[in-house]
């Protein structure tokens, strides 16, 4: 076994950065888990295309994460070699896929907040952001109009498809609380134009959701008992398990490569 | 679950702008836009297009292999149809 590295305690915008990158980095890895599993042919594909989109991002935020960090590590280093408690993910990525209608619930939400994330941040006072950022937004703006005609498609399906869409967001929704939540580090970056404003972000994607949730014909759930820790670095026991996957191969054949 | 299958759809996808759409392949899907959205992720990963045209399989109305010699057959002999007696010329790129 190879050492792990730490980045804890990073510089502001590296934090950031590792946040985004986490993010794209433990949901593509998940959406992986449905290749060989679809529900049909055409949606597998899908699913892993969106992976691959996911993990393209990862790969290009990794990249600056590790020069910001400036200590000598690489993408791979920063992806498969740091533990659980140093992924600063939101907890709503990590979360186990379920069934189909769980997976695309979870991925609707986040392709909504991507899709304004990424909108703003293709107007960054860091150029490399905004850059990422205007390749990001294609990507998620496609991914949403996938995820979210499913989630209309299934909510207002049959009864059993709404029955397992409401489930979902029930059982999700107290994830949802973490996406929009602010700390010392955002706060310092929104105020140099760096970060998106957390708070108008939430506004357009509340707009939003509500009105995919009337076509959908699916009740909005009560803030109630909401969670939170993932960015720094306390998770549910989900993501342990899936990292021990991830990241097997460079933790027991260090620098393997193809 | 109703275990009914999406209907099969035929795909044509356009390479580049200025070519025509052509045949690729078939996927199944529930409606139009799920099988434009399912013809984007199954034919177009590697940059194969520029536009895609989706068609329910069961709109294509084909000819009978059985009358393939009647319908084909006349054309074997008739090379003159054919545009090989010009030269063409090196700005044409697509003909």
């Amino acid at each position: 076994m190879t050492g792990s590295i730490d980045v804890r305690a990073a510089e502001p915008r590296l934090e950031y950065v590792l946040r985004l990158a986490d993010n794209a980095l433990v949901l593509g890895q998940r959406l992986g888990e449905w290749c060989g599993k679809g529900p049909a042919l055409e949606e597998e594909m899908a699913l892993v295309n969106f992976a691959l989109d996911l993990v393209g991002q990862a790969r290009m935020l990794l990249s600056y994460a590790a020069e910001l960090e400036g200590a000598g590590h690489s993408e791979d280093d920063l992806a498969f070699l740091r533990d659980g408690m140093d992924f600063r993910n939101l907890l709503l990525v990590e979360l186990p896929n379920r069934d189909f209608a769980f997976t695309i619930v979870r991925q609707c939400l986040f392709d909504l907040y991507q899709c304004g994330l990424y909108e703003e941040l293709q107007r960054s006072g860091d150029s490399r952001l905004a850059e990422i950022a205007a390749k990001a937004s294609k990507e998620s703006r496609y991914h949403l109009q996938h995820s979210a005609g499913w989630f209309v498609r299934l909510g207002d399906g049959t009864a059993e498809s709404h029955q397992r869409v409401q489930a979902a967001l029930d059982r999700i929704w107290r994830y949802t609380g973490e996406l929009f939540e602010t700390d010392d580090v955002e706060t310092a970056l929104v105020a140099e134009g760096i970060a998106a404003d957390p708070a108008v972000l939430r506004s357009e994607w509340d707009n939003q959701l509500d009105r995919i949730l009337r076509e959908a014909t699916i009740t909005r759930p009560a803030d109630d008992g909401m969670a939170s820790g993932g960015r720094h670095g306390r998770h549910t026991e989900h993501l342990g398990y899936m990292l021990a996957e991830m990241q097997f191969l460079q933790r027991a054949y260090p620098g393997a490569s193809w | 679950m109703a275990e009914q299958d999406w209907p099969l759809w035929e795909v044509f996808i356009r390479s580049r702008t200025g070519l025509s759409h052509k045949h690729v392949g078939s996927l199944h899907a529930a409606d139009q836009q799920m099988a434009l959205q399912n013809a984007r992720d199954l034919y177009t990963r590697r940059q194969e297009g520029v536009s895609i045209w989706v068609v329910p399989s069961a709109a294509i109305h084909a000819s009978d292999p059985a009358e393939r010699d009647a319908y084909f057959d006349p054309a074997d002999d008739k090379i003159y149809r054919h545009p090989t007696f010009y030269d063409i010329p090196d700005e044409v790129e697509v003909l």
